[in-house]
């Protein structure tokens, strides 16, 4: 336990054009979580984002109406650094720097900055300029020069990746805030989807482009009481390691596994006194579905190249072993860069969601190299 | 595309050296250690001091795919790899002139230098023994 819950979560909707400003987003789904905290702008004293993210601190707390703040930060790396962004909570509001701390990230990912487009200059600093040479400029290929070493490793195939695709947007398909809501596919159907980079990943294989915005309230443990629905967070952790880059992993003796995430489940782990088989429900940031093989893999929900069979075995089916990404991944529901998919945690303890795992105690929350355990209070 | 190549002073001899058909790496002048992407300090000595060390230029295809622009049919395609050097440090480059479709998985390459952009620079082809 780490002293500190999720008192609250919000959101817009997730859609391909919002029709308004990211500032508006972000807006809506902060306030609608501390409204479902049942707390009052007043009460937030921290604010937590990601580096990437275009809103400024001060001009949300002016459409909050939130009057000080004695807190903020930001999670480096896009992505990675959403589940960090609640260990930075966490920090903030076990340490006594802040009292209650709104987490949040909205942007118009589809209708106006769309992460998935070949860049015209490197995404980030040094070495990825050394990448964008040779005509790595967008993000899946970035990651499709990783995950090429993990096919190869172990056999593993496009169509193995397609049973990941085909099972989140079954569940994506029962969520009626996924964008593929009702919308299920089969294996046939991501066979044939075009290519984006072969022989890595087919257009289902990767995540959306979306525009929305998801916010969360972390305060300390005591506060339960005052809350509606209080999360309890168990355990909160990051890991990053030499060698290594954002979006990139290429020089780590065997590319076939993900050190970062193993580290990061280790920590998680011992921090929550836990063991995989203790985990029920598991929400796993996927950019691209290959990222849930290795995430599996460096969690210890099977062995090393024992994905493939994992996930076709129907293990993370809502009957199976773990059910996984719940709410359609960022594949199904939308791609908010995987806050959605803790919000999509926080609800899987409550009780309350659409594709709900019966007697739900722990659930792990991953953002490849941070990740979260929730639980009850 | 942009090309960020000698933008960075870290990487200036780099380019330096590819302009002359030189594949060079990195090596730590106090502990010889090697290292790319470049870097100011070597991380495990602490040093600011370096040299450079050739490379043969041969290696084997840690990783590879194709690099395509589905929204820019008129760019050209191009085999990314990612080459580990028999020296022992990976490199990002691409694959020119392959022999086949692949899998290109460990197959042997070797450095071929190209003018790209206006700047010489170290690609691979596959090994096979047959002079280019």
């Amino acid at each position: 336990m780490t002293g500190a819950i999720v008192a609250g979560i919000g959101a817009t909707e997730f859609s391909k054009d919002s029709g308004r400003s990211t500032m508006q987003l972000a807006a809506e789904a902060s306030r609608a979580a501390i409204v479902d905290a049942g707390l009052t702008p007043a009460d937030i004293d921290g604010v937590v984002t990601f580096t990437v993210d275009g809103n400024d601190e001060l001009q949300l707390m002016r459409n909050l109406g939130v009057e000080q703040i004695t807190w903020w930060s930001r999670t480096p790396g896009g992505g990675v650094g959403a589940c960090a962004t609640v260990q930075h909570a966490v920090a903030a509001v076990t340490s006594g720097q802040a009292d209650a701390v709104l987490v949040y990230r909205a942007f118009n990912e589809r209708s106006q900055y769309r992460f998935g487009q070949p860049h015209a200059r490197p995404m980030g600093a040094a070495p990825l300029d050394w990448y964008h040479t040779f005509g790595i400029d967008t993000p899946a290929k970035m990651y499709a020069l990783w995950f090429r070493r993990y096919m190869h490793a172990y056999g593993a195939t496009n169509e193995d990746f397609g049973r990941y695709t085909v099972s989140a947007r079954r569940y994506a398909a029962t969520n009626p805030k996924a964008w593929f809501h009702d919308r299920p596919i089969t294996l046939e159907d991501h066979q044939a989807s075009r290519w984006i980079v072969e022989p890595v990943l087919r257009l289902y294989d990767c995540c959306q482009e979306s525009d929305g915005g998801v916010a969360l309230v972390v305060t300390r443990a005591e506060r339960s009481g005052d809350v509606d629905q209080p999360v309890a967070i168990l355990a909160a952790a990051d890991a990053h390691q030499r060698d290594a880059s954002i979006t990139s992993n290429y020089y780590h003796d065997d590319l076939a596994t993900y050190p970062e995430a193993a580290a990061c489940a280790r920590l998680l782990f011992a921090r929550a006194g836990l063991s995989p088989a203790d985990v029920d429900v598991a929400e796993i940031y996927e950019n691209f579905s290959p990222l849930v093989f290795l995430m599996l893999e460096a969690y210890g929900f099977c062995g090393p190249g024992e994905a493939p069979a994992f996930i076709a075995d129907g293990n993370l089916d809502l009957d199976g072993a773990l059910p996984t990404n719940t709410h359609g991944g960022l594949l199904g529901e939308a791609y908010i860069h995987g806050i959605n998919s803790i919000q999509e945690g926080v609800r899987q303890v409550r009780g309350a969601a659409v594709n709900q795992v019966p007697r739900v105690e722990r659930v792990l929350v991953t953002s490849l190299n941070s990740g979260l355990v929730l639980g009850r209070v | 595309m942009s090309d960020a190549r000698r933008a960075a002073p870290d990487d200036a001899f780099f380019w330096d050296a590819a302009a002359d058909d030189r594949l060079v790496i990195q090596r730590c002048a106090d502990c010889g250690r090697l290292r790319h992407p470049p870097a100011p300090m070597c991380g495990h000595c602490g040093s600011l001091s370096w040299d450079t060390a050739p490379s043969a230029g041969r290696g084997r295809i840690t990783s590879w795919m194709y690099s395509l622009h589905p929204n820019r049919p008129d760019d050209e395609p191009r085999i990314v790899i990612l080459v580990h050097l028999d020296e022992g440090v990976r490199l990002v480059s691409n694959l020119v002139d392959p022999p086949d479709d692949g899998p290109y998985d460990d197959r042997p390459v070797v450095v071929e230098f190209r003018d790209d952009r206006g700047t010489r620079t170290p690609f691979f082809r596959v090994d096979d023994g047959v002079p280019s």
